[in-house]
């Protein structure tokens, strides 16, 4: 384990307002939150608890309507949608609960998507994809499509996606939701591995099971943090 | 990301969907093939009145009975072209006034045409009977092949002699030369002094299908008491606007404003041209109603696509796609269609005018390939420029979250 103290990302006073003039509704109260270097942080609550909304803040999907939130001592907060679009191509990896391939093209290409947007050289796409599919044990599956392969493998496939840009935070949004308890559990343990080697990890879940893998777990509750 | 990626994922989304690319292209390569046949048949029409009409000599003036105003592009103002309708007034009379009279006025042809039946030996053929002046060969610069053509004598004394068309002289006499022989034309017994040089077909219509009486014969033959028409040959091309004057100045010592007109090539030439250009513009005009309805069946298999593809977009911009990107993406798949359709639509349209060239004349023009290579290029651009938008402004997060 090599974990340091480095600060990766910071909320200060970051709030969510859906609609503020008309009907305000506040998804998120002014949160604060740090999430270091190897960090594997669960988030649980129930449904319209916030979460999703904290996850797509910290993921760059959205900005906070008030508060900052500051990426490796940068804010990007007011960042305009194209300079959000580099920020998550570069520094975050998502793993979704439908793992969200592209069903018409091979495994490979899917792993290789986010270097495409990146401005990767083709060469250099390839040796990447490869090393992180082998690493995932995907070698044998490179040319198949998603829906060649089974729940478990396609997770997989998502996984070496979110983690061949080399990202400074891996978000994953209930990635076990789809899948059965025994293939879950393979994925938390290939979560696990890449924690121990400094991935840092967010895991949105709300399998009590599941979150207990993680160092640290986040409960929200009405917007708030408990 | 570079532009090369973005064609590549745009021809697998394309592949993906064979049958519907397929019939999406289809709209632009029938709007693209209409336009380049059309286009090519209305061209070859003109270049086909066009060389008929040199044919008919630069420097020779028509004179034709009636009125007929000559208005190019005066929309609405000119007479309807009532040519040949009226009577003709023409004397040979008025041919020697001109000849005499007209300084610039090379010679005079007089000038008629009739159908009769031919007879050979037991053979007949019906066929345009034209009565025309010794002059002809020179002034329709055609040679005669065999034998001569009827003489100045022949023609003054009105004698029953024939000049064949190639066609007439070997449906008739086959093999036999006819230079010699007899042909009864509308029962009539005739001596065959010549045979034409060929000048092939045009737009279907035989040129070597005639025979040349002298008009003073055919007048006699076919009971006219007047001259069809006068060919009149200007010393040269520069004097024909003179000469056209001295015509008018002539004939109107014997004749009213209102019973002959005179034509020239080159009036006759603006004329047919103004209206071919219009008959063009037209056909091109309703064949890009076609295009343009395939480029809004473009236009919805792209807003089908961005939404079939909703999820995928949100995918792509999580993973770092710009909205440009997505912009870009979209509307490569579009013009990618349109193109690929304006590409197949052109050799379509080239096979078929090239086809319907071996009956008729067309003229495939460069400038209609170009046109619909950028037209369908643009349709591309422009009827994918929506649902492209549509796509780009999706919210990453509602993106994802689409069922």
């Amino acid at each position: 384990m090599k974990k340091n103290n480095k600060i990766l990302l910071k909320l200060v006073n970051a709030s969510k307002t859906y609609l503020p003039e008309i009907n305000p509704v506040e998804a998120l109260k002014p949160t604060n939150l740090e999430i270091k270097q190897a960090d594997f942080i669960a988030i649980m609550g129930p449904s319209g608890s916030g979460k999703s909304t904290l996850m797509h803040i910290i993921g760059c999907l959205d900005v906070p309507t008030a508060g900052k939130i500051i990426f490796e001592g940068k804010d990007v907060s007011k960042l305009s949608e194209a300079e959000l679009a580099r920020i998550r191509n570069q520094k975050i990896g998502f793993v979704f609960q439908t793992f969200n391939l592209i069903p018409r093209v091979s495994v490979l290409a899917n792993v290789e998507l986010p270097l495409i947007y990146a401005g990767v050289s083709k060469k250099e796409r390839l040796k990447r994809a490869l090393e992180v599919l082998k690493k995932i044990g995907l070698s044998e599956r490179i040319n198949h499509t998603p829906n060649q392969l089974s729940g478990g493998e396609q997770q997989r496939v998502a996984i070496a996606r979110a983690l061949v840009t080399n990202p400074s935070i891996i978000l994953a949004d209930e990635p076990t939701g789809n899948l059965d308890s025994k293939t879950g559990e393979e994925i938390i343990d290939i979560f696990r591995k890449l924690n121990r080697e400094g991935n840092t990890f967010v895991m949105v879940t709300h399998d009590q099971e599941i979150a207990k893998n993680a160092s640290n777990i986040i409960r929200i509750k009405d917007g708030e943090i408990i | 990301m570079d532009f090369f990626e973005l064609i590549k994922v745009s021809l697998e989304a394309l592949k993906a969907n064979k049958t519907r690319s397929g019939l999406t292209m289809l709209g632009i390569v029938i709007g693209v093939a209409s336009v380049i046949l059309l286009i090519s048949i209305g061209s070859g029409l003109k270049t086909y009145i066009t060389e008929q009409l040199e044919g008919l000599g630069a420097n020779s003036l028509f004179v034709i009975p009636g009125e007929f105003d000559i208005d190019v592009g005066g929309g609405g103002g000119g007479g309807m072209p009532g040519a040949g309708a009226a009577a003709s007034k023409f004397t040979f009379d008025h041919i020697k006034d001109l000849e005499r009279e007209g300084k610039t006025i090379k010679n005079v042809m007089a000038y008629t045409e009739n159908n009769g039946t031919m007879k050979y030996r037991g053979k007949t053929k019906i066929t345009q009977v034209s009565g025309v002046s010794p002059e002809y060969p020179e002034v329709r610069d055609q040679k005669v092949a065999q034998g001569s053509f009827f003489s100045t004598s022949h023609y003054n004394s009105a004698k029953r002699v024939a000049v064949l068309g190639r066609t007439v002289a070997e449906d008739l006499y086959g093999l036999e030369d006819p230079v010699g022989k007899n042909i009864s034309i509308s029962d009539q017994s005739y001596i065959v002094l010549g045979i034409l040089e060929e000048k092939g077909a045009m737009a279907g219509i035989d040129l070597d299908n005639q025979v040349f009486i002298p008009a003073t014969t055919a007048m006699r033959q076919f009971d006219m008491e007047n001259i069809q028409s006068l060919w009149v040959q200007s010393i040269d091309s520069n004097s024909i606007p003179e000469t056209e004057e001295e015509i008018e100045r002539i004939l109107l010592k014997t004749l009213d404003d209102d019973e002959f007109s005179v034509l020239d090539t080159s009036s006759i030439l603006g004329v047919v041209s103004s209206i071919l250009s219009v008959l063009t513009a037209a056909l091109g005009g309703i064949a890009a109603i076609s295009l343009v309805v395939g480029g809004i069946g473009i236009m919805n298999i792209m807003l089908v696509s961005v939404t079939e593809r909703t999820r995928e977009i949100g995918l792509r911009k999580a993973v770092g796609a710009t909205p440009r990107a997505i912009l870009t993406q979209f509307i490569i798949e579009s013009v990618i269609l349109s193109f690929l359709g304006g590409s197949i639509g052109v050799l379509l349209g080239a096979l078929g005018s090239l086809a319907i060239g071996r009956v008729f004349t067309t003229t495939i023009t460069p400038w209609s390939i170009g046109l619909a290579f950028g037209v369908s290029a643009l349709i591309g651009i422009v009827f994918g420029v929506a649902p492209a938008a549509k796509g780009a402004k999706l919210n990453p997060i509602d993106a994802l979250r689409y069922e």
